[in-house]
């Protein structure tokens, strides 16, 4: 088995075999995990998270998602859950949605599409292939009226995601630095994930 | 398990205390004024440059100088416009739907309500719509593998589309579509609120920037009608004078910071 532990407010990528088993923990409680899959073989397939929500009919992930890709096919499935739900409408942080969100002075903030930048160039790709991502153990709920909002998370320390890959995956992470709203607890922390056969 | 030291209780207390703020705004204030819907029936377009169909089934791609507005129109039931953005000048710089939602803390884009981009700045903005019946979330219909080239979709239009532009499928984002009424359960779940639709329903976007769009008009997956997929009308409008008290450019605190990154450049 690998274990990776991915430092607070840092980024981390992995290639999980097709039949492995990729377990996400979110190993303090309350620390959005922002998370990409590109089809190993071929990065312009990569997640979709419309695809994701048009195939299960419903906004959150949680165990039996199917994880889909840009060309409709299945990259992996949630098999596991602690926790209960997480989001895949809210993409991730970066230093211009900030200012946006919470003020100019927010722009100089570590963020998550700056993980993402970094990451993804050591893999000869580039801002235009950051694609919206799944927020595991990130709490918005959408109302009826179609209000959302990031609200305090639901997860505790420990609490895990299992996702068996249906194809050969590079998974991408940010390990979320955002402290301008509750979706790390304003205190971002540490997390571990493992990877088995 | 890697050691943490948590941030002092005090900072993650003032940065709690701004987001509730940002929160109960967001929420409660926004938009500025109720979006009162656009009238059923549209009045005659305001300077023309040019009018055209888009058949159902099939994809078009147009560029925007800012201020102009392209007005959409459905010609019947079951036309729907799934959309897609990106800067003229860099298209690395594209629609961004997820920020778009949230940071106006909400999925439900209607009369008043902008499009950001990945840069945190304004794209387009919704200056009239009679339903406010739009999806943001599941997007539209995907390859159906077999099937005649009749059988048409919005994912193969869209890549077609992008190549027109000189882009491909990495440059897709999300997309926004038109005419859509995808709504949500409390528990999450989607369903189609077809009674929101008129089907002489119409929308107009300005954009706020020089843009390349690509427009498709494809059944939405969610629609249970199986007939004939009608065609949408295009027209763009020249660029008018924009008060400064403009809805979309004033309707929330977070609209405001987005046209001030446009102004940033």
């Amino acid at each position: 088995m690998q274990i990776h532990d991915i430092p607070a407010e840092k980024p981390w990528s992995g290639i999980i075999r097709k039949g492995q088993t990729l377990r996400i923990i979110d190993t303090c409680g309350q620390q959005a995990i922002d998370t990409i899959f590109y089809n190993a073989a071929d990065f312009g397939e990569r997640y979709s998270a419309q695809d994701t929500m048009q195939a299960q009919g419903a906004a959150y992930i949680t165990t039996g998602s199917r994880i889909m890709s840009s060309e409709g096919r299945v990259m992996l499935t949630v098999t596991a859950d602690t926790a209960g739900r997480h989001d895949t409408c809210a993409g991730c942080c970066s230093c211009e949605s900030n200012t946006v969100r919470f003020g100019e002075p927010t722009r100089h903030l570590h963020a998550c599409r700056e993980n993402f930048i970094l990451e993804l160039s050591r893999h000869g790709m580039t801002r235009r292939d950051i694609v919206p991502n799944i927020n595991f153990f990130m709490n918005v709920p959408i109302s009826p009226n179609g209000a959302m909002t990031i609200d305090d998370g639901i997860s505790s320390a420990g609490d895990h995601v299992d996702l068996v890959a249906d194809m050969d995956v590079l998974c991408v992470i940010s390990n979320c630095p955002q402290i301008n709203n509750p979706c790390n607890g304003f205190d971002p922390t540490p997390i571990r994930v493992e990877i088995k056969d | 398990m890697m050691p943490h030291t948590p941030r002092p209780p005090q900072a993650i207390a003032a940065d709690r205390a701004r987001y509730e703020d940002h929160q109960r705004r967001g929420l409660t204030f926004a938009p500025k004024a109720p979006p009162t819907p656009s009238p059923l029936q549209a009045p005659p377009p305001v300077d023309p440059l040019w009018h055209r169909t888009l058949p159902g089934g099939w994809y078009d791609v147009l560029t925007m100088r800012p201020g102009q507005v392209l007005r959409l129109q459905s010609q019947g039931l079951g036309g729907c416009v799934s959309l897609a953005a990106w800067a003229l000048r860099d298209t690395s710089e594209r629609l961004n739907l997820p920020d778009t939602v949230k940071v106006q803390w909400t999925t439900d884009l209607r009369k008043g309500r902008v499009l950001f981009s990945d840069m945190g700045r304004v794209m387009l903005a919704i200056t009239e719509d009679n339903s406010g019946a739009h999806d943001v979330l599941t997007g539209g219909s995907g390859r159906t593998g077999a099937g005649t080239p009749a059988q048409r979709n919005t994912r193969d239009n869209m890549i077609l589309a992008a190549a027109k532009l000189g882009l491909d499928r990495r440059d897709l984002p999300m997309l926004m579509t038109f005419f859509a009424p995808v709504r949500v359960d409390a528990a999450g779940r989607f369903f189609w609120n077809g009674t929101l639709l008129s089907g002489t329903d119409w929308v107009e976007l300005r954009a706020e920037m020089p843009l390349v769009l690509a427009l498709s008009n494809t059944r939405h997956p969610m629609d249970p009608s199986t007939a004939e997929v009608p065609p949408v009308m295009l027209t763009l409008q020249a660029a008018g004078a924009v008060d400064d008290d403009d809805l979309c450019r004033t309707a929330s605190a977070e609209a405001i910071r987005g046209f001030q990154n446009n102004v940033r450049g």
